[in-house]
């Protein structure tokens, strides 16, 4: 059996059109995925079953025992972190952060190590936005700065950008200019019309001479910024304003470099300027599939996008005392619960022995390095594939992900709901 | 000056993390030709990479693609031995652009259940 238009839970595109063979209840292909769509719904070696630690080792034990054991920890902790959430479905966060407010927790995203930054940055400036269908539509210029989609967003300059065709983009890649600032000479890199190589951590000067030469005050630029000559400045800045409709399009070149929500700050304030002298509009390159679903469920439950804090009663929200990151290398969390994230291997090492020194709880599909750090560790059902539940596609659109085959292990949303439960019990206990 | 990033290896190995793919993918530090050529690594020989929050053995590999001076390291558990746990206020660290020094080194590449190994050691259990 054929399964039409599943939408692919991997990264931020959420391609809407996979083909999923199934024969006896298991997948047996995937067509149009790319590499990495493919691979996860093809799927990987499973967690088993829960698991608890005894005596410095994971141990098998039932749902029952894992629920019972995450509820203690977490009712028993001063200041528990819940993190997590880029790889699971609305539905999962709106009972994540209900359980939040049931511990008194902070609850952060991923984000917070992706494009937090970039919620920073339009929380300042606010953001001239748009759809992917408009950019496929209408953009006759694609820049990608420190965004790699050739390898981060495989289908992204098919489906969506620089090589895709549209309603009034029928020539596809012939009639677009692309443009490409990076640090490397990425994949993407050799697509594009012009490339700019700037210096890591330099993308802030190079924002803001751009601006300087858009305003038309360029004679206050030297002839070098950031290794750049002033000539490619100026050939660029006359490409974006000749544009009948720009899109820039950025990744974590600017986020995880010198400057951070500064940088992204600088880029929404160049898109303003642009649309002074035409239509440009500008997007996040958002990783996981719903990371950005979290940004909206948390927004409109609590008001926040990330990092919110619960433990003064009311929604708090502080990135850098707040976040995932700094209240670990702190150490002042003091019980983690992770779900659908693998902080153990994507915080830096030293975060990470924050992470090894408190209780911790893993909900995942599949093993990873915070397995190997976690007290409790609870296998789930891989939305998208053996679950169903909304997600947001890094351009805000929500889509309904679909479940494609059964699964003998509970869905995220399950779990939470079954912790929560026992958290209010074990409240009413005491 | 060391980036690190996504790459499609990394990507389609990012849900199987304990697998040989994964490490494949991830535990390498790709050069310049000319910074690969000049550090005098071996075929497939391996780099100490130290910067001042850790250090890491990682195999060596060339990238026509890179300026001299850039190291690129895929995202996961060995880029981020390098990266500091500094976020700048806005909970994010510095992923990329951090200052690092590479030698040639005759030391092994840890695989993951080794770089892991000593943290959960002495802790406590819950």
């Amino acid at each position: 059996m054929i399964v039409e238009d599943v939408l692919c839970p991997f990264c931020g595109c959420l391609c809407d059109d996979i083909k999923v063979e199934v024969e006896d209840d298991k997948i047996v292909g995937v067509k149009r995925a790319c590499r990495l769509g493919s691979s996860k719904i093809l799927g990987h070696e499973r967690t088993k079953a829960p698991m608890v630690r005894v005596d410095g080792e994971l141990v098998e034990t039932t749902y029952e025992e894992a629920y019972d054991r995450t509820a203690r920890i977490l009712k028993g902790a001063k200041r528990p972190l819940l993190y997590g959430w880029c790889s699971t479905v609305c539905e999962t966060h709106k009972k994540g952060i209900l359980l939040a407010e049931e511990v008194g927790g902070v609850i952060d995203s991923t984000a917070t190590v992706c494009h937090g930054p970039s919620i920073i940055g339009i929380e300042e400036k606010g953001l001239a936005g748009s759809t992917l269908g408009q950019i496929k539509n209408r953009a006759d210029l694609i820049v990608f700065w420190g965004a790699n989609p050739a390898e981060a967003h495989p289908r992204h300059t098919m489906r969506y950008s620089s090589n895709s065709s549209g309603m009034f983009t029928p020539e596809g890649r012939r009639g677009r200019k692309v443009i490409v600032v990076d640090v490397r000479e990425t994949r993407t890199a050799k697509n594009a019309d012009k490339f700019l190589l700037i210096r890591p951590g330099t993308d802030y000067e190079v924002i803001s001479a751009l601006r300087m030469i858009v305003a038309d005050k360029g004679d206050l630029v030297p002839d070098y910024v950031a290794g750049v000559a002033k000539a490619d400045l100026e050939e660029v800045a006359g490409i974006m304003k000749a544009a009948k409709f720009g899109a820039l399009l950025f990744g974590l070149g600017m986020t995880h470099s010198r400057g951070r929500y500064k940088n992204v700050d600088n880029a929404l304030s160049l898109v303003a300027d642009l649309n002074g002298f035409t239509k440009f509009v500008v997007m996040a390159m958002r990783g996981h599939y719903n990371v950005a679903g979290f940004g909206q469920v948390s927004a409109w439950e609590t008001g926040f996008p990330m990092s919110v804090d619960f433990s003064r009663g009311a929604p708090y929200f502080n990135p850098g005392e707040t976040a995932a990151c700094d209240l670990l290398a702190r150490k002042e969390a003091d019980a983690m619960m992770v779900v659908a994230a693998d902080p153990a291997s994507n915080f830096p090492r030293m975060t990470v022995e924050g992470m090894a020194e408190i209780p911790v709880i893993q909900i995942d599909p599949f093993p990873n390095p915070t397995t190997l750090l976690a007290d409790v560790v609870i296998p789930s059902a891989v939305c998208g594939v053996e679950a169903e539940g909304t997600a947001y596609r890094m351009d805000g659109l929500s889509l309904r992900m679909k479940k494609v085959v059964d699964s003998p292990y509970p869905t995220d949303e399950e779990i939470i709901q079954n912790i929560l439960d026992r958290v209010r019990r074990l409240g009413d206990d005491n | 000056m060391m980036i690190s990033g996504r790459t499609l290896g990394q990507g389609a190995t990012s849900e199987a993390k304990m697998s040989t793919e994964f490490f494949r993918a991830t535990s390498f530090c790709a050069l310049s030709e000319l910074d690969y050529n000049a550090l005098g690594v071996s075929e497939g020989g391996n780099v100490l990479v130290r910067t001042k929050f850790g250090e890491v053995v990682v195999s060596a590999k060339k990238d026509k693609g890179l300026p001299s001076g850039v190291i690129f390291i895929p995202m996961g558990p060995w880029a981020n031995a390098l990266v500091g746990p500094e976020t700048g206020g806005c909970g994010t660290p510095q992923f990329k652009g951090v200052e690092a020094e590479v030698e040639e080194t005759k030391m092994v590449v840890l695989d993951v259940r080794e770089l892991f190994a000593d943290l959960k050691a002495g802790a406590e259990t819950s």
